[in-house]
Order: structure tokens, then sequence, then C-alpha cells
């Protein structure tokens, strides 16, 4: 079969190809763009999955239900009972939290809102990173000592301490602002690890070459060195939105983080605090868990994908 | 001591001085930035106490004298330094009077013990696993189910938690719900109260095991590729030597070195999760008192707390740093 072959001059396959044969060659077309193997794909799905339903759950199901008191307290999902025998009905089809707002109006309104927080933290983060790497790599000297320095002290901060100690001296905080503080802490790792690419790349062949042929630093910066760190800097980025998703959720769990606005840390926090581990209303505490739990799952799997991208070594025909 | 570089250990020394002391500057400095008034809030707590109280002006002024929150700035500053450096953090706000650093103490070796069990076995079976996966010596089942249950290992402990929490405590009831030892037993060097603390203790200690172990897997796993295919390894192979020999001295042993790099790395988000996880079982360590002085808003608490975490934290890599030159002595040629 030419089509899976990547030499022109081989005679057409005379017998059809049996199962195990296709799909060692749809392995083979993986091979040929790293981009699109399964785990990468897996865990891209699942996050649009996340985003899907903030989308559509809006546009489909009334989000007046969030409200304190909207509907029965404590009801189960649809096609279980509670401890006071009242069945699951379709009008909360997972059911209602314990001061009667619809769960599946919580998570249309919480899901997106964990994973806004950590984009946009992780964002900025990366911009930064960006910036003060290549500085580093580049310029040297004081500033850079000042900047590697820098880098590793904050490295080991853990973030969530400080925001506690900030949030309960200011109170309530807005999303964005919650995204911003956690920006703080997650820059270090990407200066960190475009710094050691940049002062490795500096010496190698390609940029020896554009430097002797007088390009601009500008252009060796963006046009000869960032397109080689993309995976990297891909990789960096997804871990930084998992950690900036975990110190969101963790706040959230202390009962710090915004007040106002649901989030999926905060309704756990607020099952916990009611006994909902006791009483059995496993859907109060356990559907945020779950979805928090397939958007890591979902950031994991982009993770690995992406290191078989940068890591051939890592893709196996097998 | 001699044996490490000097230039190594100047470095290390002031990455681990200047931790400390952005950590305690910025602990101290977002307070000071906010409007809310500690001496405010000792008062409202002495208001809803008494119902009422007379002379609110004198007492808030007299709250404000004996927390030192009229002096200048700066001299609060250079005074709070110095507590900091012996382990002051004032008094306890909610427990008045008890000192902060006494309910640290207390706290702190729940916490440890717990750090310190739950790190060493993750590292070692995280490790052990991501070494398997690669060895092909390995039975096959090991390079299908862990990969399998890997993808879990991305879940912060706090999530495991729950979910082991309501499965074995609240269902199956095999453990206790909360707390870190029984209510029956005294605490002491007894071995009804050894067995309620490893009863207490096994599910927190479980929720972040099952969650952390797949980083060590997966980074493992990366570097015992690269190992793999090493001449050394080729040359071991070709000599003879066992297979078992070959795993554990000739690829094990040099592909561990970064993963020791990179617990120094990982160990703050580790703190944090056990943080949370304490808070949930309400496991009478750093992250109970934590979690309950913010609910008193307890600043004084908050404040120790979060100090000795990041301290905590700063000196256990300042210890890797420390033994690493040991472990790989390639950093000790390099820089003599």
């Amino acid at each position: 079969m030419s089509n899976f072959s990547t030499d022109d001059n081989v005679a057409e396959a005379t017998q059809p190809m049996t199962r195990a044969e296709k799909r060692q060659a749809r392995r083979m077309r993986r091979f040929d763009n790293p981009w699109l193997n399964p785990k990468l794909l897996w865990g891209a799905g699942l996050l649009l999955g996340i985003v899907l339903l903030g989308i559509l759950g809006r546009i489909l199901w009334n989000l007046d239900l969030v409200f304190t008191g909207s509907a029965t307290l404590k009801l189960p999902p649809v096609g279980f009972e509670n401890l006071r025998r009242q069945p699951g009905v379709w009008d909360h089809p997972l059911g209602t939290d314990g001061s009667g707002r619809d769960m599946l109006a919580l998570i249309v309104i919480g899901a997106p809102n964990s994973l806004f927080v950590g984009l946009l933290a992780s964002l900025i983060g990366m911009t930064t990173g960006i910036v003060l790497g290549f500085t580093a790599g580049f310029v040297g000297g004081r500033t850079d000592d000042v900047i590697r320095v820098l880098s590793d002290v904050m490295i080991t901060i853990p973030p969530l301490l400080i925001l506690v100690v900030f949030q309960s001296a200011f109170g309530d905080v807005s999303l964005t602002m919650m995204a911003l503080l956690i920006a703080g802490f997650v820059w270090q790792s990407p200066t960190r690890l475009i710094r050691a690419q940049v002062l490795s790349m500096k010496q190698s062949g390609y940029v020896q070459m554009a430097r002797l042929s007088g390009a601009p630093t500008s252009h060796i910066m963006f046009r000869e060195m960032l397109p080689n760190l993309i995976p990297y800097l891909f990789g960096s980025f997804i871990a930084n939105v998992t950690t900036s998703i975990v110190t969101a959720v963790g706040l959230e769990v202390l009962g710090l983080g915004p007040q106002r606005i649901p989030t999926l840390g905060r309704t756990i926090y607020e099952a916990i605090n009611a006994g909902a581990l006791i009483q059995n209303l496993w859907w109060w505490w356990g559907i945020p868990t779950l979805l928090l739990a397939v958007m890591f799952i979902g950031l994991l799997l982009i993770n690995l994908g992406l290191d078989e991208v940068s890591n051939p070594r890592l893709r196996r025909l097998s | 001591m001699s044996r490490i570089p000097r230039s190594y250990l100047l470095n290390r020394l002031v990455t681990l001085v200047l931790t400390i002391l952005i950590a305690a500057t910025l602990i101290w400095i977002i307070p000071r930035l906010s409007p809310v008034d500690p001496a405010e809030i000792a008062l409202g707590r002495m208001a809803a106490g008494a119902g009422s109280v007379a002379n609110a002006d004198e007492i808030l002024a007299q709250l404000r004298a004996q927390m030192g929150i009229d002096q200048p700035l700066i001299i609060q500053y250079f005074k709070y330094l110095g507590g900091v450096l012996v382990f002051d953090f004032g008094l306890s706000t909610a427990s008045f009077p008890t000192p902060v650093s006494a309910l640290i103490a207390q706290a702190l070796p729940w916490t440890l013990g717990l750090m310190v069990l739950s790190l060493v076995i993750t590292f070692v079976i995280g490790n052990l696993l991501g070494a398997l996966m690669v060895w092909e010596r390995s039975p096959r089942l090991v390079k299908v189910a862990i990969p399998a249950a890997m993808v879990f290992t991305s879940i912060p402990p706090i999530l495991s938690g729950l979910l082991l929490m309501w499965i074995f405590a609240a269902k199956l009831q095999w453990f206790p719900l909360t707390g870190s030892y029984g209510l029956t037993v005294e605490p002491g060097w007894s071995w009804d109260f050894a067995q309620s603390v490893i009863h207490h203790g096994f599910l927190p200690a479980l929720s972040i095991i099952v969650v952390t172990f797949g980083f060590w897997a997966l980074g493992m796993r990366g570097l015992m590729i690269t190992v793999q295919g090493e001449d050394y390894t080729t040359l071991a192979k070709a000599k003879g030597l066992r297979p078992r020999y070959i795993l554990y001295r000739y690829m094990i042993r040099n592909a561990i070195l970064p993963q020791i790099t990179a617990f120094a790395l990982k160990i703050g988000l580790l703190i944090a999760g056990q943080v949370l996880v304490e808070r949930i079982f309400a496991y009478n360590g750093m992250g109970k008192l934590l979690y309950d002085a913010i609910l008193d808003q307890d600043f004084p608490v908050i404040q120790g707390v979060s100090y000795v975490i990041i301290l905590m934290t700063a000196l256990s890599v300042f210890l890797v740093d420390l033994v690493y030159p040991f472990i790989d002595p390639r950093v000790r040629h390099e820089a003599a």
C-alpha cells in the first residue's frame, strides 16, 4: 500500500492487509505527525468537554437555579433516593445541595471558572517566564544572577501559604484577582526552563550562523530559538495550569477564594462543612470532585502527549 | 564538609537565607496592606463574648499597644524579624493568651510524621515502578497496569482523600472518619495509642501516596529510557552481568540522580497538598491549625503556620542540595 509508505517506488501490495498490519500502518502515520498522538487528543477532548459543558449549560439550563433556596434541599440525582426517601426528579437531574441549589447549574458555572483561573494564571506566568528567561539567557551578567537567584528562591515557596495569608487579610477576591495572585507564583519554572535552553542553544550551530550573518537579536530570539522551544513551552504551560488549579481549589477548600461566585472547590468546602460524607450526600461533593478529576486527568494526558512530541524516544511502535 | 566545594555551599546558603527572608517579609507585609485592623477584630471578639464593651477607644489603644502596632512600621518589621528567628510569633488571638509557637509545637510532630512517612513510601514505590516500566525483563502486567493506574495520579490528594474517606470511613467504616487518634486513648508511649495513631493516620497517608507516586514513576520512566540507551548499560549486558544487578547498580543508580533534584522542586507542592489533606481529615497537624485560624481570623497563627511550613520546605531543599554532591560525585569534581 503505497499511501502508507514513505518510499515512492514500492509495488502495490497484492494481498489485503491483515488487521495487525493496518494497526501498524496507523501507528506509522501517527509517527509521522507527533502532534496527533492519542494521549494529546484524549486530553484535549476531556478539557473541551468541560468547556462545552459550560457553553451548552448556559444555553440550555436555567442558571437562576444556582441561587440558595431555589429548590428542595438535598435532593439526590435522578435514579437515587436520599436518606429521607425522596427520589431524584428531572427538574434537578444531578440533585441539589444542602441549601437547595441545583447541582447541574452549580457545575455549569463552577467548572469553567476553575479552568479559567488556571489558564489565565498560567498564561501570565508563561509570558513573564519567556521574557525573564530570554533576558537572563541573553543579557547574562548581573541581570542573569538576579533573575536566577530570584526564581530559585520563589520556586521553593509554596504559593498556597502566601495566598492563604493574603486572602485571610483581604477577605473576598474576584476570580480574576485570584488568577493574578496565583500568576505571581507560576513564572519561576518557565523562567528556569527557558534560561537553561537559551544558554545551551546559544552555543548551537544555527544560532551562531544567524549571529554571524548579522541577524538582529530579536530575530534570533523569536524566529530561530522560540520555535524550537514550543514543545517545552507547551509542556510547562500545561503543568502550570495544573498547579494553578490545584492552588485555587486548595484555597477554596480552605474557605478562601471568591465567596460569591460558585466554584467547584467552594462547593466541596460547603459539603465537607455540612457533613455531607456522613449523611451520604455523595452527589454534593462527588460531582465537583469528579469534574476536577476529569480536568486534571485531561491536563496530565496532554502533558504526556507533549512529552512524546518533545522526546521522540518515548514514542514506540510496539 | 571539606569535600563539598565552598562556592556551591555558599550559593545554596544564600538561596536558603533569601528564601526565608523573602517569605517572612511577604507574610509580614501582606496583612499590613489590608484595611483590616487586627485590634478591631480582637475587640469585636470581646464584644461578641460580653454583649457590649465600654470605653471601646481606650481598649483599642491598649490592644494596639499590646500587639505593637502603634509603633512605626520599620520598628515593627525588625521586631517581627527578630521574633521570627526564635520562632516567636506573638500570642494567638483566638485562644488568647497561648503563644503561637506552643500551638505549632503541638501540631508539628503530626505533620512531620505523616510527611516523612508518605514521602519515603511514594519516593521508593514511584521510582521502582517507573524503573520497572522500562526494564525489559519486568512482567507484562507491570507494563500494562501501571500506566493505566497512573492516570489517576494527576489528581490532587484532597480529591483522593475525599473518595477514600467516603469509601473506607463513611461506607465500610474500616477506618475512623476524622482525627489523629481515638478519643478514648490517652496520648503516650503505649501500644493502644500507637495502634490508634496508625489506624487514624492510614487513610490520610494513603490518599497522599496513591496520587503522588505517579509523579516519580513518570519522571523515572523518562530517565530510564535515556539510561537504557547508554553505552555503559550495553557494556554491562555484554559482560554478562546479572540483569537484576544491571537494573539496580547501573540503571537505577544513574537514573535516580535527577529525581533527587526534582524532589527539591516538588516538595513545596507536596507539603501544601498535605495541609489540605489534614484539613479534610481534621488531622491534628498544621493543616487543621491553619484552617481553624482562618475561620477565627487568627492572624498570628496564620502567619506562624505559613512561615514554619515555608521554612520546612526551604530547609528540606537545602538538605537535598547538601547531600547531593555525595550522591553524585560529578558535582564535587566540576567545581574543584
